[in-house]
């Protein structure tokens, strides 16, 4: 029975949220830059729930499941708002969504 | 064992979070971003924590990804055009993520050498039973602000999408 260092797991959250801010920084369409966003908050939750077995405390599952909650709150009105600007504009490029820029 | 069982999963995770970023089309990425979510809950029964492994399956591969892949379905997404790049980020770009994920990792390896270790059992207050007493009495106020939000949420989203009445 070999254990795993705690170290490796909070660089796999590392790794997965570095993959996240890629996708957020090069995407171009706006539903795939709102799933890299998903993929960000899910590294911060596996380094939560790591810190909360190294520190032998459950707190860090609550923040976990806050940030959960967050999440969901957050895809609900996003996805609306991306439904909304669909709409008016018939785009999905998040470039062409620039009227706060001029 | 957890050794190998991590690194199954480290890496079907790496993959998938790889492919959501480099996939073109909104459907592909949601699908690998589902395989990512699967891998981290079973990383999370690693860690002990069951209650928030069966709430990522339910939450975020369940509810949220079917979210994803029903506005994709109804904006009828296609592959995103390569237009428009900019210079600047392609330049800079990779180089600077590099360098935070370098910082991060060296950090990490920094401040927790090898003698902090995790091996499945090693935790075992991470039940339904120990996350709903902390909720219920330490979390209790933040557990009720929640649920508000969740109802400004759903109202929201109803009043974003609706059609116009008039």
């Amino acid at each position: 029975m070999t254990a795993v260092p705690i170290s490796w797991f909070l660089t796999l959250s590392a790794v997965l949220f570095v993959l996240g801010v890629a996708g957020f920084v090069f995407r171009r369409s706006v539903i795939t830059v709102f799933m890299s966003i998903e993929l960000m908050l899910n590294a911060v939750n596996l380094s939560f729930v790591t810190f909360s077995y190294q520190l032998k405390q459950v707190n860090g599952h609550l923040f976990a499941f806050f940030v959960m909650v967050v999440a969901a709150a957050e895809a609900a009105v996003g996805l609306a708002i991306i439904l909304t600007v669909f709409k008016n504009r018939a785009t999905l490029n998040i470039d062409d969504v620039d009227s706060m820029k001029n | 064992m957890d050794v190998i069982l991590f690194l199954i999963f480290a890496v079907i995770a790496v993959v998938c979070a790889i492919n959501v970023v480099v996939q073109t089309h909104p459907i592909s990425s949601a699908i690998s971003l589902v395989g990512v979510m699967g891998s981290l809950a079973v990383l999370y029964l690693l860690l002990g924590a069951e209650f928030i492994a069966a709430a990522q399956v339910i939450v975020y591969a369940g509810a949220i990804m079917v979210l994803f892949v029903f506005v994709i379905m109804l904006l009828n997404a296609g592959a995103e055009s390569k237009r428009g790049r900019s210079l600047m980020a392609q330049l800079l770009g990779a180089p600077l993520l590099v360098a935070l994920l370098g910082l991060l990792a060296y950090f990490v390896q920094r401040l927790y050498p090898r003698s902090a270790s995790v091996h499945f059992g090693g935790f075992t207050h991470g039940t339904p039973l120990d996350i709903g007493r902390a909720l219920f009495t330490t979390y209790l106020l933040p557990f009720e602000v929640t649920s508000i939000l969740i109802l400004i949420a759903i109202v929201g989203a109803i009043v974003l999408a609706r059609k116009e009445m008039d």
